[in-house]
């Protein structure tokens, strides 16, 4: 099973997609036409929040797990991230962007998203919280495009500040990209890693807040308020951009026209739906450890609507 | 042994680049020759221990060898998790040095007491545990231990002039080191403590009760072979450590004797209560709880009454 999942990069991937024809249409286009999976290469351009919630949800329905709504709720800005944003280039290169998911259990996004830019295969995904696998509810390490493990909430930022110093130290064009949950800015350590990266001027390095409004046991705003945070950030020092965390073009504009020579790191305040995307999950708290039905899987999956 | 480790770390530093040093502000005039040679491999990361560890991680991903430097409990228990998911679940080089275990900051209080940093890093198998016993040891053992390819932690004393006679700095890694050749009884050391166990081991001889010391400076990888070997030849074992008696040098050699299948029976030194509030000096402590060399010899021989 370990061989499987821990296969390296397949540089041949659309050998591969083609292949895995059959299963993969079954999860992006549940009814493509014939002939279809000849469009099933691999690109950028496949990264869409739509075809990550399809693949998302199929994980989800498929491993008969939760976590559904945290993962919904980042599909614009995991899609503008690996939609032409991250600079991946191969396992190994030092300059290579790192990519920390400091709210690990948004893992299916992750794995969407790799698997959509073609960095794993079919039958990694299929593998997803099967005995054996390497991916798990939180992605590990293990997993050659996964950087840092997390699953611990306010471990990223951390990491990151550490990665983007890295950087700077070596020289490096590299840039650092962490995307946190709202709930983890309950966390000191957030913080703790939030003003040495202001201090040190830590400009490669780009925090992104995916503020769905719920954490584990209720509503941001009635467990801890978190309000106003942009100017929380602001005020520790970092370029802060309050944004619609749904509008992937603004995302991408956004990101790619952070000045990363400037002075300062860079955050941006991600305002999401959680659950988005399908309605009965949407704002719903059970949705962070429901798994769904056949029913609601099928309603979801038309909620969402194809992506051919 | 605080400034061997700067004079070490010095030596080191100019051989490679990769070396950094990282205080959560502390190693007043200890640390200051390092910062003044290699100022731009040095970082305050202020009062901040998790995010220290936390950048730590994200440094060695990177290539750099990173050592995280504070007292003992700050060191390790504050950011315990931290060095779990980080470092040993990454398999990462960093280095944590932990300063002054036991007693050492006698007046300052239990929060800066090393009770139980041994045991907190012993119960994970990811990390190699170093605890010399005077300066010149911790000199060897970081001269022989800092390419290591996985985590380090360095229980460090916070005292420079005290050196175990006898011991003339040796160290190995996974090995123990015995001094004298007394058949009557084997008396088990980690640590600066080490001192007074040889202290003991003297005042005995005097008595007539003949005693072998042997100092356990590595933890992880556990010196089972020197112990089990040594823990053969005697009816009795006396452990010393400047620790709480729960998962540290008496835990470890009990298991050895278990698991060996021997006939020796153990007896630990070790503080065995919390700590009332009292404070006073390292020797009033160590005396107060019951490690220091009366309650060693005292233990020395009560145990060989009870098999005699």
């Amino acid at each position: 099973m370990e061989g499987v999942c821990s296969t390296p990069k397949n540089p041949n991937r659309e050998l591969n997609l083609l292949a895995c024809g059959v299963m993969r249409s079954s999860i992006i286009a549940p009814q493509p036409e014939a002939g279809a999976v000849g469009k099933y290469v691999s690109r950028n351009d496949m990264v869409t929040a739509q075809a990550i919630r399809r693949v998302v949800l199929t994980q989800a329905k498929t491993a008969n797990v939760g976590h559904i709504g945290s993962a919904l709720s980042v599909a614009e800005i995991v899609a503008a991230l690996f939609g032409g944003v991250l600079r991946l280039t191969p396992v190994g290169d030092p300059d290579r962007d790192r990519f920390v998911l400091s709210k690990g259990h948004a893992a299916m996004a992750l794995y969407a998203a790799l698997f959509l830019a073609g960095s794993l295969t079919e039958a990694q995904l299929a593998s997803y919280c099967a005995d054996g696998s390497l991916l798990g509810v939180h992605p590990e390490h293990t997993l050659p495009e996964v950087d840092f493990s997390t699953g611990s909430l306010g471990h990223g930022l951390p990491f990151g500040a550490g990665a983007a110093l890295a950087a700077r130290l070596q020289g490096s064009p590299r840039r650092v990209f962490v995307l946190l949950s709202d709930g983890e800015c309950n966390e000191g350590s957030t913080w703790e890693a939030a003003m040495f990266a202001a201090h040190h001027r830590l400009s490669a390095l780009v925090a992104i807040i995916d503020v769905n409004g719920q954490q584990a046991f209720g509503s941001t705003g009635e467990v801890l308020n978190l309000e106003p945070l942009a100017q929380r950030w602001q005020a520790f020092g970092w370029d802060t951009t309050e944004i619609d965390g749904h509008d992937e073009l603004a995302l991408k504009h956004t990101i790619e026209n952070l000045d990363t020579a400037a002075a300062a790191p860079h955050v941006i305040v991600a305002r999401t739906v959680f659950g988005k995307g399908v309605s009965f999950m949407e704002r719903h708290l059970a949705w962070h450890y429901l798994p769904m039905s056949d029913e609601q899987y099928r309603q979801a999956l038309s909620e969402i609507g194809e992506t051919w | 042994m605080r400034r061997a480790f700067t004079a070490a770390l010095l030596e080191l530093a100019e051989r490679d680049r990769r070396i950094l040093l990282l205080t959560a502000d502390l190693g007043f005039m200890v640390l200051e020759p390092f910062r003044d040679r290699f100022p731009e491999r040095f970082f305050n990361v202020g009062v901040a221990e998790q995010n220290m560890v936390g950048m730590a991680t994200g440094l060695a991903e990177a290539g750099f060898l990173p050592y995280t430097y504070s007292i003992a409990p700050f060191a390790v228990l504050r950011p315990h998790e931290f060095i779990r998911n980080g470092p040993i679940l990454h398999r990462l080089p960093v280095r944590i040095v932990g300063v002054g275990g036991g007693f050492e900051y006698g007046p300052n209080g239990l929060s800066h007491f090393g009770l139980e940093d041994v045991s907190a890093m012993r119960t994970q198998p990811g990390i190699t545990i170093v605890a010399p016993a005077d300066r010149q040891q911790a000199r060897e053992a970081i001269l022989k231990t800092w390419q290591l390819p996985g985590p380090v932690y360095y229980r460090l004393g916070k005292g420079d002039r005290a050196t175990v006679p006898g011991l003339d700095g040796r160290f190995e890694l996974g090995r123990a080191e015995t001094l004298g050749d007394g058949t009557q009884a084997l008396i088990i050391a980690m640590g600066p403590i080490a001192l007074e166990a040889v202290a003991a081991m003297e005042a005995l001889a005097a008595r007539g009760i003949c005693c072998t010391t042997m100092i356990v400076s590595t933890l992880n990888p556990a010196p089972l072979e020197d112990l089990t070997r040594a823990l053969s030849h005697f009816p009795v074992a006396v452990t010393v450590e400047a620790h709480y008696v729960a998962g540290g040098l008496g835990s470890l050699v009990c298991e050895a004797v278990a698991e060996g299948g021997l006939r020796c029976r153990v007896a630990r030194c070790g503080v065995a209560v919390v700590p009332r509030g009292e404070i006073g000096s390292q020797d009033y402590l160590e005396r107060l709880y019951g490690i220091g060399k009366d309650a060693v010899m005292e233990t020395v021989v009560r145990a060989l009454r009870l098999v005699a």
